[in-house]
């Protein structure tokens, strides 16, 4: 399958590109993991989830460090575990308190912060965790990119299958319920599917930047659709052409990749601000 | 009405009690809406209207009894039109009338875009309550009669036999409001239906329904709008001018006057 793709890739990119093996791959994962930021960032900005999203990114470090209290070589499972746990955990305390859960978000902030950091920082070790914190799309690795390619399916049957549900939830839970529509499950099965993908691209982009990859191509989005056809298909073109353009950028630049990616992206919302603010104009 | 031939749902409610917490918000009540009734649930804000609403939906746990009759059938689920108060929407959320319409009629997602024929679809729906119109319109656009006018539409799509309407006059004024409760009522006469309305509203509301139940954590009062509104002490303790205020005195002295 990847050899396929180099061979694509070959009279696809320039010639000066084309040479390295590991710009191809970044392409790919790009390719790949910008359209499911794309599809899930939706739902994250509709059911204003983006606090929630943060948090779970972060919370990457304390699933690094449990893995390495644990002695495993490949955090990825840990990670994991660590942010499925705390999104069911959430999404159970959303529907028992009555409260704002920001206050309650930005506690399991710190703690995951805090316990990622101290565990890690034992005997002044943490400099060689700092990649998790930028991320790194170059270096990543054909089995990694297998995963994300397998997420993407995922996620597109998902989306066939929850979308509507999702949507009407996120609209009005008691009208969602009227309709029979298990709302716990299907918020329940979100937040886990989204803990999933954001561990698995965080080695990527990031701890510190994931959750701009997530937010910002929907919010960009939002600005200017009108339903919610438009608002998926231009949350997935801006994901992704900011994904590809500020991949070959940092490239140029000599820049992070995940950081110059978001530039992109915020380039995007604040075109798409203006446009919303103009066509506004025009109106009254 | 002969029961036999009554295609209608009637739902029976005994000593139901929720409790949020230690705080009982429905504290036994007891409630017969009959076949083909438009019923109004009128009470203070806190009164657990919503949370009776809610309760049928299944949505709580509850103490009591929920029986029900479709058909002169026992024991059967009626199927459940819902019009919520308010949705959990910004003004600017990308979705439109139509969008919302497809959500409820259709298994195709929405996220690929609506075809021309679920939009022409969504537009029948919509126009049985002049609404069609409104298809292309983003949600967060519609004035509050509008909006429960949308909302009534795609809780019809559900072939209700039981039609539960949440608080339809918050931002809705006056004319469209009469507007849409004789709507209510022209679909009881051509669906079988049984209406109930929560409301807070009991001047408007009654030359529009059979019964007004007056609810305040209990059952307080029932019977026909005239009675009820001729009624002094009720229209002095429950009248407009207290509405606001949450902590009425129970009014169960008043039952055996009706």
């Amino acid at each position: 399958m990847i050899v396929l793709w180099y061979k694509l890739a070959d009279y696809v990119l320039p010639f000066d590109l084309a040479r390295y093996i590991f710009i191809k791959n970044a392409l790919l994962a790009v390719l790949l993991v910008t359209p499911i930021f794309g599809v899930l960032g939706t739902m994250v900005v509709s059911n204003r989830m983006v606090f929630f999203t943060e948090v779970l990114g972060h919370s990457a470090l304390t699933g690094i460090a449990i893995g390495i209290l644990c002695g495993i070589h490949d955090p990825t499972l840990p990670m994991i575990t660590i942010a499925v746990v705390l999104a069911v955990l959430v999404n159970i305390m959303k529907g028992m308190t009555r409260a704002s859960m920001d206050t309650v978000l930005g506690v399991f902030l710190a703690f995951m912060i805090a316990l990622g950091i101290t565990i890690l920082s034992r005997h002044g070790g943490f400099v060689k965790f700092t990649t998790y914190l930028i991320g790194d799309i170059l270096a990543v690795t054909p089995q990694q990119i297998a995963w994300i390619a397998a997420l993407f399916v995922i996620v597109l049957i998902y989306w066939c299958f929850a979308g509507n549900a999702l949507i009407l939830t996120s609209v009005s839970g008691s009208l969602a319920r009227s309709r029979r529509i298990r709302t716990f499950l299907v918020e329940t099965s979100f937040t886990i599917l989204l803990a999933v993908v954001v561990m698995v691209a965080i080695r990527l982009v990031g701890i510190l930047i994931i959750n701009s990859l997530l937010v910002l191509p929907a919010a960009a989005s939002r600005n200017i659709a009108r339903s919610v056809g438009a608002y998926t298909g231009l949350s997935i073109a801006i994901s992704m052409i900011s994904g590809t353009t500020g991949l070959f950028a940092s490239y140029y630049w000599g820049t992070a990749s995940g950081a110059t990616i978001v530039l992109f992206a915020v380039g995007c919302y604040a075109i798409s601000a203006l446009t919303d603010r103009i066509r506004r104009k025009s109106f009254t | 009405m002969d029961d036999k031939l009554c295609r209608h749902c009637c739902i029976k409610i005994s000593d139901l009690t929720v409790r949020f917490g230690n705080k009982p918000v429905l504290d036994n009540v007891s409630l017969h809406i009959h076949c083909g009734e438009v019923v109004a649930v009128v009470g203070p804000n806190g009164a657990g209207k919503t949370t009776l609403l809610r309760t049928i939906l299944g949505e709580f746990p509850y103490r009591g009894a929920m029986e029900s009759r479709i058909g002169g059938v026992e024991g059967r689920k009626p199927r459940i039109g819902y019009v919520p108060q308010r949705l959990h929407l910004d003004l600017d959320s990308p979705i439109n009338v139509a969008d919302l319409v497809v959500l409820a009629i259709s298994k195709r997602p929405v996220w690929l875009g609506v075809t021309r024929r679920l939009s022409e679809e969504a537009r029948r729906v919509l126009s049985v309550f002049s609404a069609g119109y409104l298809a292309k319109k983003r949600i967060g656009e519609l004035s509050g009669g509008e909006l429960q006018r949308v909302l009534l539409a795609i809780a019809m799509t559900a072939e209700p036999e039981l039609l539960l309407l949440d608080e339809p006059g918050s931002g809705v004024d006056i004319q469209g409001l009469s507007l849409f409760y004789q709507l209510v009522r022209s679909l009881r006469e051509q669906h079988d239906i049984s209406v109930i309305i929560v409301t807070h509203d009991l001047a408007g509301i009654s030359t529009y329904v059979d019964r007004i139940i007056l609810l305040n954590h209990s059952v307080v009062a029932e019977g026909e709008p005239g009675k009820v509104l001729s009624n002094e002490k009720i229209l002095h303790t429950f009248g407009p001018s207290l509405w606001n205020i949450s902590a009425l005195p129970t009014l169960t002295s008043l039952k055996g006057e009706l």
